[in-house]
């Protein structure tokens, strides 16, 4: 089935948040700091309250105190900077090319105070986190004996480095206040979170504030959090009393709106000859601002994914003068697999034996930690068919052995395991008959890309046994019943059981009645997991991923081929969706391994390449034959769907079967990414 | 961006005039480079000559043999117009690596030769240390990030590189720049076409304020049947060149008669690797003699912390041009 | 609660119908700022008579087959004229700077950033954006395409990359190039596209490309 927002999107005629203008809307623009870390000593905003076209300029002198103001966010309600591009100051004019014009004649003069920007010296500072309430300290068996009855041991250290996720389409607000209720159309992955905070912040209630994002251009977790810009925005409309879009350029978006931190993973595996693993210890250094902790849980998949008896993980943070990192796309999980399955790989080259069967060998029936059996798992399935589809019984493991006569290539094969928890919770919808046949799915959720608004229209359409092109889906409104944040890869597998419950009253309150009933007959429904569900199962996905990479060994350019990645996520609820999340995801997960890369000037704080000229993402020719399937068997343990999700999964693992994989290739074995051709150079190491 | 006026003249002397009454007054072409840096603040104009009605997009065949390409005429319509893919298949090449297919068919010849430095420290007013941009306020790159930065002809000032693929097969074709001034018409050869940043990194080229570019020419062709343009990059496309090589050779059988070596990502200018070329000429060509050759051209690089990966590259690149122009394995 | 939900989806529905609506447009929505004078039967030669500011510039420009006289900043870019000031929202910012491709149109058949293009340097020019494709309800053969292969996700760089994918079908058949997968790749490498949905775009060139082969490929109805 297409996308059911598909024309909407091709005709251009889906809106996105910027291209909301209430009429009489004025344009908003934001200062940011060019230092790392001080207070602002004085700001000369004559010149810009007097430039043509300005309505106002609200500065920490100025700006209104927010009674539930949060020092998470730079919402001009004191002077301090504590880092480098952090908001402090906007500037509202009549049109945009004023707003930015008037802010450049701001002259900003700031008190320094030293600032700390050395991850690396960090690691004796760090203090423990927690990630989403789990703590980041677990350890099951005994490490140490563990690894006194290894026989063979790897001990090696991981970076990733910080990234920004990015998404094409910039943050934006466009906020309107009528009286104390404010609407707010946001770029924003989290609806009704939005709502309660933006609520509390300017100390009104709940209801009287209707947030709207209808089609979101990206999120990939940098849209979940409520950042600065949109507090700013809707300051900036109660200050000039009129409507006011703010949106953000590219280069603001390197720093205010979250970004993944880096990490620094020390891993150490111990294993018998026979290639079991006797002892995982998963050591994990990110970093965090000093504004409000946020940890990468790199070693949270370390617990979940082979059955080895002795396994510790262990998280620290640090803090710097950076701004504050928040969820990206497989939060912990991303960094994680890339470490370990690196590690694992580094493990079989030592034990001399074929990294997949090493992986079979420590195949985890049951989740190692908790010892509940997983609520569906068929990884090796997975395993079995991507070898298949991926020819990996015909390869030579020796590294460098691989060539391609015509061009010279080195071609290296490498592969990993995929991991991504199955998330959910509560959600609800609403499912209406109208008078004239057509249905209404109205749930408060989001489309971000993984298609949800086709997964609600088919969903509907299945229960009722009717054609999904009598649905009309709406979303993205806080006015709708309410849903979870889109984030988790939960989206699917929290509304969907929703709309199929409320389908089902519907249907059964049709049987009940006329064939032409007059009014419009409607159920809603919430449900909400079993909350003793992970007392009695484990809920994971899984997946195999195989990559091939062709590396030229005088230049040490690496071009990834082809792609092989079968997934066990439960039940596909649209194929064509699907496998675009799980390409979506594999293209992260290339990002990952070659590419992105947040430079931080480390005398001043500030990111040096903030921009999409000097921060790489993929562009179409970076990306080759990308082959997924799934297996696609429903996991009804989960939820009465069967479908667990699947916007994350795709970059777990996939990080390190290409940097395996390049290692094939080579002989050497990169543990920092990006794996940029001069980190191939062995005589020319570069930092 | 700051308020400027605005302008569209269909006449080459007003644009002239205009130039020489100001130096806030700036030349708008195709704008990928000049509106791009006026939105981060970097260049201010007051004042705008959008010179896109000038009668300037002609590329002819001259008298001489040579081709002349008009300063106004596109990018892309450079690349692929016939007399350019036949005969000079190496700046056809070059140019098609460069940016991408929108900002080819925007930009043009004369703007690409005054495109600025992509060095981070330079575009972006948030860094207080650039002595382009800033003259006397230091050099951010020397201490900072400076893997895309220069290893020859750099300063204690600047180390910026050229970002120009057109401009290294411009340089190795020997081309000569027409421009026009109130003083009349005059020619600059390519290689003083652009600077080094000695102590004046404020200045990238050797062109006077009051100067139109009215066309490049080219001399007659040579190196049609044995040239390459090599750009190794970051990622495969849309990516400014680490290091690339333009390598023509002209051939007396399998002996090289004359050969061009230019650089790009190497330094403030393209930079004419003549001491590999002098190596060549005379000599088989073969993969031995470019091995030796090619090391010539990094003898006085001076790398800086994050680039010194490019002294081994640039050897590597070189040989590797050479061998595809050559049609050696 | 239940008016609430009822408001909801009043709201709900108008967007919805909103969005229809979009599909059936010709007239723009005119924003605070900027004035447009009344539509003019062809496009007459521009005149540079300044407006009450020196740096305001009055300017013709004809968008999708209809022809527009304004008068604007000069600092508008030919991205924000059409997303502010004439109110066609399909054509994306995503950069600002010409280093995504999400701003990609048509001017004069070509394919270009408008980020990066002055709006006044468009005077007399012709533009199609991604609202100009489709002719009524009969989609353009890429538009549909994208749909059939799934060429996007999130939607936000589609317009620009079916923009840039009209263009480059064009530069192709006038270079008589070959369409193979990598050369499309490297063609449509100016569009960036961070939920990864380029194999899908791949494919939606292809089948397009070889439906057309040796036909021309129709940039708008009314150019």
């Amino acid at each position: 089935m297409n996308r059911v927002d598909g024309r909407l999107k091709v005709t251009g005629a889906a809106r996105f948040t910027a291209e909301f203008t209430p009429p009489n809307t004025a344009y908003g623009v934001i200062l940011q700091s060019t230092i790392a870390h001080g207070r602002i000593g004085r700001m000369d905003v004559g010149k810009a309250e007097h430039a043509d076209g300005v309505l106002g300029v609200i500065t920490p002198r100025n700006a209104p105190k927010l009674p539930g103001a949060e020092s998470r966010i730079s919402i001009l309600q004191n002077s301090n900077v504590e880092y480098n591009n952090q908001p402090i100051g906007v500037v509202v004019a009549e049109s945009y090319e004023q707003a930015v014009h008037a802010a450049a004649l701001i002259k900003v003069r700031y008190d320094f105070l030293p600032s700390k920007l050395d991850f690396q010296s960090g690691f004796v500072r760090g203090y423990p986190g927690t990630h989403n309430g789990e703590p980041g300290d677990l350890a099951f068996g005994d490490i140490d004996e563990g690894l006194s009855h290894a026989e063979v041991r790897i001990d090696q250290v991981y970076r990733t480095p910080i990234m920004h996720h990015n998404p094409m389409e910039p943050h934006a607000s466009v906020a309107q206040w009528d009286g104390d209720r404010l609407t707010i159309h946001d770029t924003t992955q989290n609806i009704s979170g939005h709502k309660q905070k933006l609520a509390a912040i300017f100390g009104i209630p709940a209801e009287n504030v209707h947030v709207v994002s209808v089609f979101l251009g990206g999120g990939f977790g940098c849209k979940g959090e409520v950042w600065s810009h949109s507090v700013l925005a809707a300051m900036a409309a109660r200050y000039v009393r009129r409507p006011v879009k703010l949106v953000l350029d590219r280069p603001q978006m390197f720093g205010p709106v979250g970004a993944r931190p880096q990490t620094y993973q020390h891993l150490t595996l111990g294993a018998g000859r026979d290639g079991k693993l006797t002892a995982i210890r998963h050591e994990v250094l990110a970093h965090t601002s000093y504004i409000e902790d946020y940890l990468e849980s790199s070693a949270f998949p370390t617990r979940v994914m082979y059955a080895c008896p002795n396994v510790s993980t262990m998280h620290r943070l640090v803090q710097l003068n950076l701004g504050t990192p928040t969820y990206a796309r497989a939060p912990g999980v991303a960094t994680g697999t890339y470490a370990i399955e690196v590690a694992m790989d580094e493990l079989a080259y030592a034990l001399r034996m074929d990294p997949l069967a090493l992986r079979q060998a420590n195949y985890a029936e049951v989740d190692p930690h908790s010892k509940l059996p997983f609520t569906g798992k068929h990884l090796d399935e997975c395993y079995s068919r991507g070898a298949d589809r991926f020819g990996w019984s015909k390869r030579n493991p020796e590294p460098g052995s691989m060539r391609e006569e015509s061009s010279g290539l080195r071609i290296g094969w490498g592969m990993a395991t995929e991991t991504y928890p199955a998330n959910r919770r509560p959600a609800s919808a609403l499912v209406r008959m109208k008078p004239d046949g057509r249905v209404l799915v109205a749930c408060g959720t989001h489309e971000i890309g993984g298609g949800t608004y086709s997964m609600l229209a088919q969903v509907a359409a299945e229960t009722l046994g009717i054609s999904a092109d009598r649905i009309d889906v709406q979303l993205g409104d806080t006015l709708l019943p309410e849903a979870p944040i889109s984030a988790g890869s939960m989206t699917a597998a929290s509304v969907t059981p929703a709309v199929q419950a409320a389908a089902t009253q519907l249907k059964a309150k049709l049987q009940g009645r006329s064939a032409n009933p007059n009014d419009a007959v409607e159920a809603e429904a919430k449900v909400a997991p079993d909350e003793m569900l992970k007392q009695k199962a484990s809920p994971h996905s899984f997946g195999a991923v195989f990559a091939e990479v062709a590396v030229d060994p005088e230049l040490g350019t690496v071009k990834v081929r082809r792609i092989v990645a079968v997934y066990d996520v439960g039940r596909v609820i649209n194929e064509q969706t699907g496998r675009s999340q799980f390409i979506g995801g594999i293209v992260w997960g290339i990002s990952l391994a070659l590419h992105e890369n947040t430079l931080v000037d480390a005398r001043t704080g500030r990111v040096a390449n903030g921009n999409l000229s000097e921060y790489h993402v993929p562009v179409n020719a970076d990306i080759g034959e990308i082959d997924v399937s799934a297996l696609n068997i429903p996991d009804m343990v989960f939820n009465s769907v069967g479908a667990r999700g699947i916007g994350e999964i795709g970059i777990t693992g996939t990080a390190a079967a290409i940097s395996n994989a390049v290692f094939h290739a080579t002989g050497i074995r990169v543990r920092d990414l990006p794996i940029t051709l001069d980190k191939l150079n062995t005589h020319q190491q570069s930092r | 961006m700051f308020p400027f006026e605005y302008d569209r003249p269909t006449q080459q002397e007003k644009v002239i005039d205009a130039l020489s009454h100001s130096n806030r007054t700036k030349i708008l072409a195709g704008g990928t480079n000049l509106v791009d840096l006026m939105k981060n603040g970097v260049e201010q104009p007051e004042r705008l000559v959008d010179i896109n009605r000038l009668d300037l997009t002609t590329i002819a065949q001259l008298d001489d043999g040579g081709v002349r390409l008009g300063a106004l005429a596109h990018n892309s319509d450079t690349a692929n117009h016939p007399l350019i893919r036949e005969r000079y298949p190496l700046l056809s090449q070059a140019i098609l690596s460069g940016a991408s297919p929108q900002l080819r068919n925007m930009a043009t010849n004369g703007g690409n030769l005054l495109q600025r430095t992509r060095c981070y420290y330079f575009t972006d007013s948030g860094f207080p240390q650039c002595n382009k941009r800033l003259p006397g306020s230091g050099c951010g790159a020397i201490e900072g990030f400076n893997r895309i930065h220069a290893i020859l002809g750099g300063s204690s000032q600047c180390v910026a590189t050229h970002p120009s693929d057109m401009c290294v097969a411009l340089a190795a074709l020997d081309a000569t720049v027409r421009v026009q001034s109130s003083k009349g018409v005059r020619t600059i050869e390519f290689p003083n076409f652009h600077r080094l940043p000695g102590d004046t990194p404020r200045l990238d080229t050797n062109l006077e304020p009051d100067e139109l570019i009215l066309s490049i020419d080219l001399p007659p062709s040579r190196f049609a049947s044995h040239s390459h343009y090599l750009k190794i990059r970051d990622r495969a496309s849309y990516a400014f060149a680490l290091v690339s090589v333009a390598a023509a050779l002209e051939m007396d059988d399998e002996k090289i008669r004359t050969a061009r070596i230019a650089l790009g990502g190497v330094a403030h200018k393209p930079w004419r690797a003549t001491e590999v070329e002098k190596e060549l000429v005379g000599r088989r060509a073969e993969r031995t003699l470019f091995e030796l050759a090619a090391r010539l051209a990094v003898r006085d690089a001076r790398p800086l912390n994050h680039n010194m990966f490019k002294v081994e590259l640039v050897p590597h690149a070189i040989v590797r041009a050479l061998s595809l122009a050559g049609g050696v394995a | 609660m239940g008016s609430n939900r009822r408001q909801g989806e009043a709201q709900g529905e108008r967007l919805m119908a909103d969005q229809r609506r979009e599909l059936n447009r010709r007239d723009f929505v005119k924003t605070a700022g900027a004035i447009t004078g009344a539509a003019v039967i062809g496009v007459p030669a521009a005149s540079e008579a300044k407006n009450s500011s020196p740096h305001r510039v009055s300017m013709n420009i004809r968008i999708n087959g209809k022809p527009h006289s304004l008068v604007v900043d000069a600092r508008l870019t030919l991205l924000d004229l059409l997303r502010e000031t004439v109110g066609l929202t399909g054509t994306k910012k995503g950069c600002d700077h010409g280093q995504c491709g999400a701003c990609t149109v048509l001017v004069n058949g070509r394919r270009i950033n408008s980020c990066l293009s002055l709006a006044l340097s468009n005077d007399g020019h012709t533009i199609t954006t991604i609202e100009g494709l489709a002719e009524g309800d009969q989609l353009h053969p890429l538009q549909s395409a994208f749909i059939e292969c799934d060429g996007f996700q999130c939607g936000y760089c589609t317009p620009g990359q079916i923009c840039s994918a009209v263009g480059m079908l064009r530069e192709a058949a006038v270079e008589r190039a070959e369409l193979t997968d990598d050369e499309i790749r490297e063609r449509m490498s100016g569009n960036i596209c961070r939920c990864g949905a380029y194999p899908g775009i791949v494919e939606a060139i292809q089948t397009v490309y070889h439906q057309s082969q040796g036909n021309d490929i129709p940039a708008s109805g009314r150019d």
